[in-house]
Formats: structure tokens, sequence, C-alpha cells
């Protein structure tokens, strides 16, 4: 097998400084939770150990995962992963094309079997596999034969691990997230529509460092960056508990930062880092700019809507019927069945409620 | 005066325990009803306040745990009671196994729902169909405390409620969970407006004292009735009704 170089090898090459360097390391080691040790263990990893071999495919997406990623905060981020890693093969930023390209992923498969990683952005059309084809084969077949002799498998965002938009009612493709359609294969549902940039690197860092998948929660989410609420971590939660909310998107309250659970924020049901890591270098995320979070990281989030209302309106009864409206309307129906009751048992029962059935009744 | 001279015999049906259990379990359904709701639609009644000076909506959601822990306990502890209490209040009342329990849930939906016909119920506790309506309930109460605690569950790190964690990845995620929690205080809501109000229809035409039985525990029964029900307890059970 021909020598791999490390990623410090590669990267120092690019003129980067070991301090900016070891501050990755540091931040990594931080977003994943190690222990003080961490760091230690992610730089001897990124310095010794060999790139991983990565093949990244785009289905039925819109590569925002990519795009979120390419902006991550450290440019060691973008670097590895992207320049220097791995991609062996992405539709979107190699630069080969055609049957160069297909060799390309090929090549990977048969030189690294059990070792490479499968990166899988979108998700698989299975109502018609048409839908979605590269090179003349289907997505399906392309994951199958790609995911037979991997390492692991890292389902990027919303569409690769729960299907996202294209899933959403009435999901005409059929699309199904990575995790149910193959098997056998361990699977990473690194859930955002986009992913966070540095959720993204932690994953493949973690990877890299420990040579296994990180620990995941019953959803197959990263433990270390899903297992808090956005409300949990949200700085307007304050706001909540005190009962202080936003009401339109120009009042008072919006004006003072108040909590926007009233305006649809979907944080206490939704599990990402959006209020610890932030986006765009630490700069902001979506509730701090004064919108509420949609649920972007939760199965079928666009089938729970409206955005900007509390409760999801209910299947079958039309975008602005919340349970509490039908609730309301079957309330009105008991009371009508009841009056209707109560009318015919002073009728109907007329004998029970005087007695008169009864031999012993005494007037006096 | 009116009045009438009738044998009946007073019967203890409900045990002082059910009875208990009764009233801690409504009183808890009110308070879950109500700061469920406001949790679903808070009203933003402050304004131009910070955040430090207020948690009434804290508050609201706190009331709602208590309860929550409450009504659970309450539930667990009926649920106990199912199979030692005495016989009105023994689990097998509330699943209709038995051939005579669905001859009777169609004898009430003629002479109670329907009114076609006109006869006593001979069941001295539940009649076969508000049983039944109870053991649906009974499950309704299983629901909303495998949601409520579910959602609980990530803001805890107590023993109790991460029993039910597994039940959010189940159904696919918080969204889904608490979408059927809400849907569920409305089930609550209607059957408390229907049990209340059936309550009412069946003092008002049969005079058993149902009302006041979930008060002191007896009830009166026909003369008739009653040893017609005590000799069929003594040859289809084993054991002896305790009267
Ligand atoms: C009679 C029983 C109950 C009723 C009617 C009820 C009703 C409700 C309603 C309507 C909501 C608001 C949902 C929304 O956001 O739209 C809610 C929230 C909630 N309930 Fe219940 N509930 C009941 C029992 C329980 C139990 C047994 C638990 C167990 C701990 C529980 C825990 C919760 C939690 C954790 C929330 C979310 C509160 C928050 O995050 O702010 N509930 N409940
Ligand atoms: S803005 Fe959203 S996430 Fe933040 S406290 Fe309010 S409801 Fe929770
Ligand atoms: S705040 Fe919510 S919707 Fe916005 S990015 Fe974070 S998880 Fe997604």
């Amino acid at each position: 097998m021909e020598k791999r170089p490390s990623y410090y090898q590669e990267v120092k090459g690019k003129g980067i400084a070991r301090r900016d360097f070891l501050k990755f390391c540091t931040t990594m080691a931080a977003f994943l939770g190690l222990e003080a040790n961490g760091a230690g263990q992610i730089a001897n990893a990124l310095q010794t150990k060999p790139r991983l071999p990565v093949i990244w495919f785009h289905f039925q997406e819109c590569t925002c995962c990519s795009e979120s990623f390419i902006r991550s905060s450290h440019p060691l981020v973008a670097d590895i992963v992207l320049n220097k890693i791995s991609l062996d093969y992405q539709e979107t930023l190699m630069a080969a094309s055609g049957f160069q390209a297909e060799e390309a992923y090929q090549a990977v498969m048969k030189k690294y079997p059990g070792q490479y990683i499968v990166m899988v952005e979108g998700s698989i059309p299975t109502e018609n596999e048409a839908y979605c084809c590269i090179g003349g084969r289907s997505a399906l077949q392309i994951l199958e034969e790609a995911v037979a002799n991997c390492m692991a498998v890292v389902a990027w965002g919303n569409c690769a691990s729960s299907g996202c938009v294209q899933a959403a009612s009435p999901n005409p493709t059929g699309a199904k997230p990575v995790h149910e359609v193959i098997s056998g294969k361990p699977v990473v549902n690194v859930q955002g529509c986009p992913p966070i940039a540095d959720v993204m690197a932690g994953v493949v860092v973690h990877l890299l460092t420990f040579g296994r998948i990180p620990q995941l929660d019953s959803l197959g989410r990263p433990k270390a960056f899903y297992s808090r609420r956005v409300h949990d971590t949200c700085y307007r939660r304050a706001s909540f508990d005190a009962g202080l909310f936003v009401e339109s998107f120009d009042d008072e309250g919006a004006k003072r930062g108040y909590c926007l659970y009233k305006m649809g924020c979907k944080g206490p049901v939704t599990y990402n880092s959006c209020g610890i890591i932030k986006w765009n270098d630490g700069v902001s995320y979506p509730i701090q700019s004064g919108h509420p979070c949609i649920g972007c990281s939760e199965k079928g989030f666009w089938d729970n809507g409206p955005f900007y209302q509390h409760l999801p309106s209910v299947a079958g009864f039309g975008i602005e019927t919340t349970a509490d409206k039908i609730g309301l309307g079957l309330g009105v129906l008991t009371a009508a069945g009841m009056a209707a009751h109560a009318i015919t048992t002073n009728i109907r029962k007329h004998k029970e409620i005087t007695n008169e059935p009864e031999t012993n009744l005494k007037e006096s | 005066m009116k009045s009438r001279s009738v044998p009946l015999r007073e019967v203890y049906v409900w045990e002082l325990p059910v009875r208990i259990y009764h009233w801690i379990n409504a009183l808890c359904i009110l308070a879950l009803c109500i700061t469920g709701y406001i949790i679903g639609n808070p009203i933003a009644v402050m304004k131009g306040t910070e955040a430090y000076q207020n948690f009434w909506f804290g508050n609201v959601r706190f009331i709602h745990f208590v309860a929550a822990f409450l009504f659970f306990f309450n539930f667990v502890f009926r649920t106990y009671w199912g199979f030692v209490g005495n016989e009105y209040s023994r689990w097998y009342n509330f699943i209709p196994l038995k051939k005579s329990q669905w001859i009777e849930i169609l004898e009430v939906i003629k002479v109670d729902v329907l009114q076609v016909k006109h006869k006593q119920i001979d069941s001295i506790g539940h009649n076969s169909l508000a049983s039944f309506i109870y053991f649906i309930t009974f499950l309704m109460f299983l629901l909303q405390c495998l949601t409520g605690f579910g959602m609980y569950a990530a803001m805890s790190t107590s023993y109790l409620p991460q029993l039910f964690a597994w039940f959010v990845p189940f159904l696919g995620g918080d969204i889904a969970v608490r979408q059927i929690h809400h849907i569920l205080m409305w089930a609550f809501i209607l059957f408390a407006i229907v049990h209340v109000y059936l309550v009412f229809y069946h003092d008002y035409i049969e005079r058993r004292g149902i009302t006041s039985s979930m008060i002191g525990g007896w009830k009166f029964i026909e003369e008739d009735v009653a040893l017609r029900n005590d000799d069929s307890a003594t040859s289809t059970s084993p054991k002896k009704g305790k009267k």
C-alpha cells in the first residue's frame, strides 16, 4: 500500500502554523466533550495517522451540507476534510469528471477495503430508482456497492438522516434516509438542515482519532452534539420561564429579545448544538437573530408546520386546524349530544323518574 | 309528603383507597389540563419587564410536573389495587373477556344510550360498558404518562423519567410526542365532561346514590338485585366476595 501523508503533514505544507493546529485540536476536543488529554490524542492522531479515504455522494439534496462545511469556523476544518483528507470522490468539488471520476471512487473501494468512509448528502428515492441516477446507475445501487466494504457511513444532514423536504408528505419520490436502505454498517446521522460545520468536523475528527464512530443517541445522532435541546441551551430561556413572549416580529417583546415560543419556536422539541456552538464561527444562531427555531434537526420537521405556530396542524384537517380547534369542536358536539340525551331521558325515562311503575308509592 | 318504601340494601362498593384514588386523580387531571393548556397556549400577559423579575410560566410548568408525578403514582397505586381490592375494583371488571360482559354492554347501549329498552342494569359496581370505557381511559393515562415523562426525560437526570426516554425515539422525535400529548388533553376533557354528565344521569333515573358512593363508598341497591348478584358471585368465583 502506498504511504499516505498525515493531516498535519498536509496542512503544514500549506503554511498552517503549529499554534493554529493545536488550537484546532483543543477546540475539537472541547466540542466532542473529551477529557483533558483529548486535545493531545487528537493532535497525535492528526500527526501520525494517514488520512482517511472518503467517498462523498450527493443524491437527492441541495448541497447545503457541503456549503455549511466549507464555511466552518476554523480554516483547518474545511481544509482538512475537503482539500486534504480525503475527498477521493466528491461530485461537487472534485476536479475529475465522467469516467475519471468513476475510476477515482472505484479505486478507493479497491485500495482501502474496510478502511474508507462513505459520506452521503441527500436521500435515496425508492418509488422509482430512476429519479436519481449518476453514471447510469441508481443512487441505491451506487450506495449499496460503496457501503459493502466501507468502515462506516456518515449521513450528512436531515436528507440523509431522515429524508428532509423530499420525504415530506406526499413524498413523491419515496425518498428514504440512508439508515433505512442499507444495513450491516454503522451509520452516523449528523442531523440538521444543514448541520453545523463544526459538528461535521467533530464527527470526522472523532472517526480519525479513535478509528470508530462516536457514541450515538437512539436516533443515531452523535450524543456529543445532539443530547440537549436547543431550548435547554437557549439564552432566551430566562424569558420563557418568566413568561415573556414575542407575539409578532415587530412588537416590544421582539425588541427586548423575549422568548419566541409563541412565534412557533421548535427549540423545545429540537436536539442540536445551535445554542452553544452557534453558526459562522460562533457569530449567531437563528434565535439570536430573532427567528424561531424551525426544528431542522428533527425527523419530519417539514410536516409539522406551519413554522410560525406552536402547535402543528393536524394532518387531514387543513393547514390552520390545530388539535385545539378540533378539540373545541368535539367539545361543542359533545355538549349538544348531552343536551339531546338529557331531553330524551326526560321523555323516555319518565316512568323511572317519577317512580310510576312502583306500586308502593304513597302520597299524602 | 311523597314517599315510597322499597326493599333496598346498602352495599359497600368503593373502599376508601379507591375513593381517595378517585379524588386525587380528578384533582390531578383538572390541574394537568389547566396547566397543560396554558403551556400549549401561553398568554403574553407581561410586557416591558425583564426576565429576572418574573417566573410565572416556570411556576405553571412546575405545577404541571408536580401534578404529573402525583398522577403517575396514584395511577400505579390504582393498578395495584386492581389486584388486591374488593370485587368491584378488580382488574377483570374492566376488560371485557367474558361473554356476559359483552351482553351487558349491549344491554347498557339499549337501555341508557339509545333508550329503547327499560329495565335496571344489574351490575352493582360499574356496568360493563362503563368499565370498558374506564379501561380505555387507563390506556390514555398510560399513554399520557409515556409521552409526558418521555418529554420530561430530556430535562431531568433522575431515574424515573429516564425509564420513559425510549418512547420518544419510538415515535420518531419530540415533535410527535408533544402533539400526541396535547391531543390527549382533549380526550381527557371530553371524558371528564361526559363522565360527570353520566353520573348525574344515573342518579337522576336510578337513585342508587351513585354520586355519594364516591364519597361514602355505599350504594343503595334493590334487594332482589343485590341478592341475585351475591348468589352469582358465590357460584362463579371460588373466593366468596367479601361483603
Ligand atoms: C391528565 C394528564 C395530562 C394532561 C391533560 C397534560 C396536558 C399537557 C399539555 C396540553 C401540554 C402542552 C403541550 C404543548 O406544548 O402543546 C403539556 C406539556 C407537558 N406535559 Fe403534560 N399533561 C398531562 C400529564 C402529564 C404527565 C403525567 C407528565 C409527566 C411528567 C407530563 C409532562 C409534560 C411535559 C414535560 C410537558 C412539556 C412542558 C414544557 O416543556 O414546557 N404531562 N401537558
Ligand atoms: S426562543 Fe425557543 S428555544 Fe429559546 S427559550 Fe424560547 S422556546 Fe426555548
Ligand atoms: S435553531 Fe433550530 S432550525 Fe435553526 S439551525 Fe438550529 S436546529 Fe435548525
